[in-house]
């Protein structure tokens, strides 16, 4: 029962980080920059989703408002603030990416505040019973890991059937060939960077019953998304759900087991394992070409 | 159908083309001739609009395409088979194919996307075959029939095909430029070809140009460019 309780904790907590990991790895795969920001960025949304919850009563407004302005706030970084430096080293996009971090954690804290709030889940919070045992699974926990599952269909969807997606896997893919076809790859970039900061605000609306809202409240959420992105591949959205999985699961049973003081050493292990075996993450294909 | 004139192209100190200027018939096959660095890839790539040009300029029926982004260029008729091919290995056969159509929009998307991959397909029996594989499965001969039906999905009125030859089998060069000498006589279409290879480029060109470094060397019909003796051994290699 402990088990099964510690992989249900462990797969509801882990569908979040895969959807930041799939925000990440839209990124990656449209512009070869690891969005440091990321963490801000949904932290931002979901104040806006917490502004509009409050204001209105409604929960799917509040959802709506935190996906509309990710998938703005994404457009409009790429444009801003990644276009001019696309080009240059990597490291300029490191660089970027933390002090945009950074900013809008300053900013959050500058309009509301340091002190984390609460944030209220759209289903109960209380654990289903079997028996007399009650299970590490809730409504809320149920719809968490349903609306990750929808957007991640929707997103395979958008990417394998339709002209827009043919086009984002193209140019990701072959910039070049993709222009000479027509793409304008500057708006297909734009549009990943868009999608990235929706997937990230979905993220960070889910995340926040448990974690609360404030400015450094989804650094963590962060650093386990990064993590599930790289045991994935950085390139793979089915890698990405995957990495978020064994990251969540890795966390659950190691505080469960061993005491949840070292539950990051467990996902560092986790981390450096995946990494010595298959240095590409697990669904990368492999980097070496036969020419 | 496609005038260029006096192109110059310099990368950095390097001049890559040095005033060069060629016209291309409708419905003909030209080919564009020279070893190695003579400016061949460059002359398709800024025709293309992939390289901005020092001076000259590249009028495709009478109208000026030489600052039109490449994004455009294939909005007008123009398709290009690149360098290497181009074939997107990551993508499926189909989904490569699919690439032809994507700038038009949906109406005329919708209308000839399907029929577009039943030519193609008709055209190169073994793509069919291969339509849900990945490109990366191809062989060096069906990625280059992959990268020409790509073009050939856009419906070009003018096609650019960079080295079709290179690194493929005699026999399966001969096979792709038959297939370039029937659809320019069931279709018209109209090729710009760029080879190495000239001996095999003048047996289906209708006119050949020869570059030398960056220069039109000589320009005349394909069957006098081919018993030009001494052309031949200067510039061709055969």
């Amino acid at each position: 029962m402990y088990f099964i309780n510690l992989t249900l904790g462990g797969v509801s907590s882990g569908i979040v980080y895969a959807a930041v990991a799939l925000a990440l790895v839209l990124i990656w795969r449209a512009t070869r920059i690891v969005n440091f920001a990321q963490g801000g960025m949904l932290m931002i949304t979901t104040f806006v989703a917490l502004g509009v919850i409050d204001a209105t009563g409604s929960y799917w407004l509040g959802l709506l408002a935190a996906l509309v302005s990710g998938f703005v706030l994404g457009a409009v970084v790429e444009r801003v603030l990644v276009r001019p430096i696309e080009n240059g080293p990597p490291m300029n996009a490191v660089i970027v990416t933390l002090g945009l971090l950074l900013f809008l954690q300053a900013v959050a804290g500058m309009v509301w505040g340091g002190s984390p709030r609460s944030f209220p889940p759209l289903l109960g919070i209380k654990g289903f019973t079997v028996g007399d045992a009650r299970l590490l699974l809730s409504p809320s926990d149920l719809f968490v890991i349903g609306a990750v599952l929808v957007v991640m269909a929707l997103l395979v969807l958008l990417f394998r059937v339709t002209p827009v997606g043919l086009r984002m896997r193209a140019a990701a893919f072959s910039p070049e060939v993709a222009r000479m076809f027509g793409v304008r790859v500057g708006r297909v970039l734009t549009l990943g960077w868009a999608l990235a900061g929706a997937v990230g605000a979905l993220a960070g609306v889910l995340v926040a019953p448990a974690t609360f809202v404030g400015p450094n409240q989804f650094d963590a959420v962060l650093v386990f998304g990064f993590a599930a992105a790289v045991v994935g591949g950085l390139d793979s959205p089915p890698g990405a759900v995957v990495g978020g999985l064994v990251v969540g699961l890795t966390l659950s049973y190691v505080s469960g087991y061993l005491g949840s003081e070292v539950a990051l050493l467990g996902a560092l292990a986790v981390l450096m394992t995946v990494l010595m075996i298959r240095p590409n993450g697990l669904f990368s294909r492999t980097s070496v070409r036969r020419v | 159908m496609l005038e260029v004139r006096e192109l110059a192209v310099s990368y950095g100190m390097v001049r890559a083309l040095d005033e060069v200027s060629l016209t291309v018939d409708q419905g003909s096959i030209t080919a564009v001739l020279g070893a190695n660095g003579a400016g061949k890839t460059t002359l398709l790539r800024t025709v293309n609009g992939l390289v901005r040009p020092r001076s000259g300029s590249v009028l495709l029926d009478g109208t000026d395409i030489t600052r039109l982004p490449v994004e455009e260029v294939v909005r007008l008729g123009l398709a290009h088979v690149p360098e290497g091919r181009g074939v997107i290995t990551e993508l499926t056969v189909q989904d490569n194919l699919r690439l032809g159509v994507l700038w038009r929009n949906r109406r005329e998307r919708r209308a000839l996307q399907s029929t577009g991959l039943d030519e193609v397909y008709a055209l190169f029996p073994a793509l069919a075959e291969r339509r849900a594989r990945l490109a990366e499965t191809l062989s060096g001969g069906e990625r280059q029939m992959l990268a020409i039906g790509r073009a050939l999905m856009t419906r070009p009125r003018l096609l650019l095909l960079d080295e079709p030859s290179l690194g493929l089998a005699p026999r399966v060069t001969a096979q792709i430029l038959a297939v370039l000498r029937e659809l320019r006589e069931r279709q018209g279409l109209t090729v710009l070809l760029v080879e190495q290879n000239a001996r095999s480029a003048l047996s289906v060109a209708d006119h050949g140009v020869v570059l030398n470094l960056g220069r039109v060397v000589a320009s005349d019909a394909a069957a006098s460019l081919a018993t030009a003796d001494d052309l031949r051994h200067a510039y061709l290699g055969f």
